[in-house]
Formats: C-alpha cells, sequence, structure tokens
C-alpha cells in the first residue's frame, strides 16, 4: 500500500476481490441485513424447532442398529431403483442424439436450433421431482412415471452436453466430408459423430451414475424405486428400517460412481 | 489400425477385432436394458392414452388463475431464502471441511478419512431425503428445508474446494511456511487465497442449483412453494399449478443467470 522508503512493519493480505473498501464495507452490510430480513421473514416455530436437537438425538437412537431384515423389500425396491436408471440412461442416451443436433447451433437451422432449446432449457428448469409428479398424475402410480421422468430429465441433460461439444468441433472435418458430396448422414457418421462421440459416451455414463442418485428419490412422490420405501418408513418412525436403507443407497451411489469413473477414464 | 499386407479394397474404420468388441458392448447395453424394461413393473396400456391425459392437464391448467399470483409472493420468497440460507450456512461448513479433505492440509490420516466419508455421504443423500430427516427432527418448515439444502451442498462444494486446494501451487505454501507462520496463518495467507476464487465460485453455483432443488422441498414439508404447489396439485386446482410452475420457472432462469453472469466475472 504505502509507496514510502520505511516499509510497514505489519503486512496486510490485499483483498482478493473487491478491491475497494467501501464497495468491500458495503457488500458485507448487504449480506448482513440480508441474513437479518430472511431470517426474520420466515416463518418459523422456535419452540419446535428448539425441541429439534433432542429429538435429533432420539432418531439417531432409534436408527441403531441398522435393521436389514426386510431385506426382500429392500433389495425389491433397490432393483426397481436401478432398472429405471438403466432404461431412463438408455432412452435418454436414443433420444438425446436428434435433440443434440437440432441443439447445435452449426448444425441445425436457426429455427430448429431455438426450439431445440427452449425444449431443453424447460425440461431442465424443473426440479425431477415435480416432473415426476406430473407424470405421476398422468401415468398413475408406479415406475412407468420414474422413468418418464428420468428419461426426460436425461434427454435434456445429454443433449445439452452434446450441443455444446458439436459447436465446439473443428469444422475443417466437416468442410472435407462435405467436399467429397456427401449427404447429410454421411456427414453426421464420418465428420461429427468421431469427433464428439468418446465425450457422448463419457456423458451418458455421467448419466447413468446420476439417474442412479434420482431414481432413490422419485419414489417419495410415488414414481417408484426405493424412495416409496424410505418415504414410508419415516412416516411410520421405522428409523432403524429407514437407516438400513440409506446405506444401501449411500452403497449403491458410490458403486455407481466408482463405476462411472472407471469408465470414463478408460474412455479418454 | 489396417491389417498388413495387401490394402483392402473397401476402407473400414474398425478392425474385425475391434469390432467384435464394440458388438459385444451394444448387445450387453442392449441385454440390460431389455432386462429392466421387461422386469419394471410397467402397465404399458397406460402409455397408449397419455396423450390425452397430458393434453387434458394442459387444458385445465389454461387460463391460468393470475389472481393467485398475490398469494404466493411470500412462499416464492420462502423458497429464495430457504435456498440462499442454506448456500451460506454451507459456505460457512465447507470451507474447514474441505481443509480437513484435501490429501495436502489434512493433519492425518484419520481426519482426511472423516472429511472424506462426511463428503461421500453428503452427496449420496438427496435434497429430499435430508428433507425428510430433517422434517422428522425440527417438524415441518422452512428451518428444516435449510438443513437439507445446507447436509446437501456441503458434499458438493467440500468436494470440489478440497480438488481445488489439492491442486494448489506448493510455491506460496513454502514460503510462507519459511517465515516461521504457525499452520493456521499457512492456510490462510498461503493456501486460502489460492482457492477462493473457486470457493466463490462453486458457493454461486450451487446457490442457483439450491434455488431449483428449494422449489420442491415443500412436497416433504419442508417450506417453500414446494407445499402450495403439492396442495394444490392434490386439490386439482390446475390454474393455481400454472402460476406457481410459471413462477418457479422465471426464479430458476433468473438465479441460472446472475449465477452465470457472476461467475463469469470471477474466473
Amino acid at each position: 500500500m504505502s509507496n514510502s522508503s520505511v516499509p510497514d512493519t505489519v503486512w496486510k493480505r490485499p483483498p482478493a476481490f473487491i478491491t475497494n473498501p467501501t464497495v468491500r464495507m458495503g457488500a458485507w452490510v448487504l449480506l448482513a441485513a440480508y441474513l437479518v430480513w430472511s431470517v426474520g421473514s420466515l416463518d418459523m416455530d422456535w419452540e419446535r424447532v428448539a425441541r429439534g436437537l433432542p429429538r435429533a438425538g432420539d432418531m439417531l437412537a432409534r436408527m441403531f442398529p441398522p435393521d436389514f431384515s426386510r431385506q426382500s423389500l429392500l433389495i425389491r425396491g433397490v432393483i426397481e431403483s436401478v432398472q429405471m436408471a438403466f432404461a431412463a440412461s438408455f432412452i435418454g442416451m436414443i433420444l438425446a442424439i436428434p435433440l443434440g443436433l437440432a441443439a447445435a447451433s452449426n448444425l441445425a437451422p436457426r429455427s430448429v436450433y431455438l426450439a431445440a432449446r427452449s425444449l431443453i432449457v424447460l425440461s431442465r428448469t424443473f426440479h425431477e421431482i415435480l416432473i415426476a409428479i406430473f407424470f405421476v398424475k398422468i401415468f398413475g402410480f408406479g415406475p412407468l412415471a420414474g422413468l418418464l421422468t428420468l428419461s426426460v430429465a436425461s434427454v435434456s441433460f445429454i443433449s445439452k452436453m452434446i450441443a455444446e461439444d458439436i459447436e465446439n468441433m473443428n469444422m475443417g472435418q466437416i468442410e472435407a466430408i462435405r467436399a467429397t458430396g456427401a449427404s447429410f448422414s454421411k456427414l453426421l457418421i464420418y465428420a461429427v459423430q468421431p469427433q464428439v462421440l468418446p465425450r457422448y459416451l463419457g456423458v451418458c455414463i455421467y448419466r447413468l451414475d446420476a439417474n442412479i442418485r434420482h431414481s432413490t428419490v422419485v419414489g417419495i412422490v410415488g414414481a417408484g424405486g426405493i424412495g416409496a420405501t424410505l418415504s414410508a418408513s419415516f412416516k411410520r418412525y421405522d428409523y432403524d428400517f429407514s437407516l438400513a436403507i440409506l446405506l444401501t443407497i449411500i452403497a449403491l451411489v458410490f458403486i455407481g460412481e466408482i463405476f462411472s469413473t472407471w469408465i470414463r477414464s478408460r474412455l479418454r | 489400425m489396417t491389417p498388413t499386407g495387401a490394402s483392402p479394397d473397401i476402407w473400414r474404420r474398425f478392425s474385425p477385432r475391434q469390432t467384435v468388441i464394440r458388438t459385444f458392448w451394444m448387445i450387453v447395453i442392449v441385454f440390460i436394458v431389455v432386462w429392466s424394461l421387461s422386469n419394471l413393473d410397467i402397465t404399458w396400456i397406460y402409455l397408449l392414452d397419455a396423450h390425452i391425459q397430458a393434453g387434458d392437464l394442459l387444458t385445465r391448467m389454461f387460463p391460468p388463475d393470475w389472481g393467485y399470483t398475490g398469494r404466493i409472493m411470500d412462499p416464492l420468497l420462502e423458497t429464495i431464502h430457504i435456498a440462499t440460507l442454506g448456500t451460506v450456512v454451507t459456505f460457512v461448513i465447507s470451507i474447514p471441511l474441505a481443509f480437513l479433505s484435501a490429501s495436502n492440509t489434512t493433519p492425518n490420516w484419520v481426519t482426511w478419512f472423516i472429511g472424506r466419508f462426511i463428503l461421500v455421504s453428503s452427496r449420496s443423500i438427496n435434497t429430499v431425503v435430508w428433507a425428510l430427516m430433517f422434517v422428522a427432527i425440527f417438524g415441518p418448515g422452512a428451518m428444516a428445508g435449510i438443513w437439507a439444502i445446507t447436509f446437501r451442498s456441503i458434499g458438493f462444494m467440500g468436494k470440489l474446494i478440497a480438488e481445488a486446494i489439492e491442486e494448489i501451487d506448493n510455491g506460496p505454501v513454502e514460503a510462507i511456511e519459511a517465515t516461521g507462520a504457525g499452520r493456521l496463518k499457512v492456510l490462510l495467507i498461503g493456501v486460502l487465497p489460492q482457492v477462493l476464487p473457486v470457493i466463490l465460485g462453486t458457493t454461486i453455483y450451487r446457490w442457483d442449483i439450491n434455488i431449483r432443488e428449494s422449489t420442491v422441498l415443500g412436497f416433504v414439508g419442508a417450506g417453500g412453494i414446494g407445499i402450495e404447489l403439492y396442495s394444490s396439485i392434490n386439490l386439482f386446482r390446475w390454474p393455481e399449478v400454472a402460476v406457481m410452475m410459471t413462477a418457479i420457472f422465471i426464479i430458476v432462469v433468473i438465479s441460472e443467470f446472475i449465477s452465470a453472469a457472476s461467475r463469469s466475472r470471477i474466473t
């Protein structure tokens, strides 16, 4: 800070982002004001919250030891979740190809591009569980609603990723194939596909991993899988069974993540 | 890639061996998918009249009951507060946790393991499942939502920050250590400034994910717009549902825009 010949004896770390001290103080004051306002405006029953801590202790105590005795229920739910995840990833993987191509600005005509992009934005905005509720209303309770929910989420995610990848690809190869007089489908097979395939597969595997995670919760609103069992166990205060389900979910997600990282590292 | 000897008459991208391997994997994938689909308890007949049902739902939503807008302002604000407060609490918790979980700043392997275990469990359990738990603890309301958001976000932010810490430049750290500074000083002056952009970036990114997540917390009673939305859906008040869906769409898109704009300024 000081340019005098005698250096300051105490060094102060210069601020990293906002160098203007007034603005920096202002930001802190704003943050503090927001915290006070938001906490004050939340309609909270503090008495009930205060009783929370002993209840948390009680809940933990009742969770241990986890109760794995209802194995068949647990296994059936988990398998249903995994099956929904696999099937939805596959559906997403297939449907994302046309949608991804349509959402790439360098391949698709402007109107198609805009339509595809808005479809992707629309379905990405709404949380999976929100979509699941609508599918439950349309198709009734059961894994079909969950399967379709996860499929919609997968399609929009994968197609967004491949669209971005296609937009970033090397146009030289496109021009080279185009110069041979190839048709659009040949162009896709020989110029686009080799450039985006490795990342496309990586994204699909990542999505499978994400679907496994999400498939465990869509059941809470009735869309199949282990989530329904979990939610029911909470409602019945069967906390030891809840913990058993949670541990199974953690193990499942962990396996899915290891599998996904392993495959993606091999794809590179 | 091409077989040795005489060049083949027709150019092929893959050698026979590659073709066999690729076909094998495709068969495996198709087999898994067929197994999954056939084993799921799905009544396919429901798909037949799906378009009628969906069309019915959409026509019931129109015209949206715009008079309802005033009544959802408070729940909408609560949704944003839950996401923001949850992110603030996460920010406070995840930084020390990230230092604990990064292999170069953790005191010993036991603390490293504890840190990693917390991160993995936090990420494996969905926000809504955390919400189920906190509703059981704190009762229905925003408090459960804030903690649900926090417990899910800790793992996300902690992991990304820990990865950033593991990739820092060791020079400044050694320089600070050479001055005889204590452990805490080394972390604060040598490490923290290097990862600060990542910390702020992931915080803002997680905030916008949390806005999206907090819109559904109400389905399990953890506060926000989800409570009203769920009751309107269950009472078949579709014009109100349409208003709420529009509102959710607007706040999610705005938060995503704010998040993207501020992150591009940081990095």
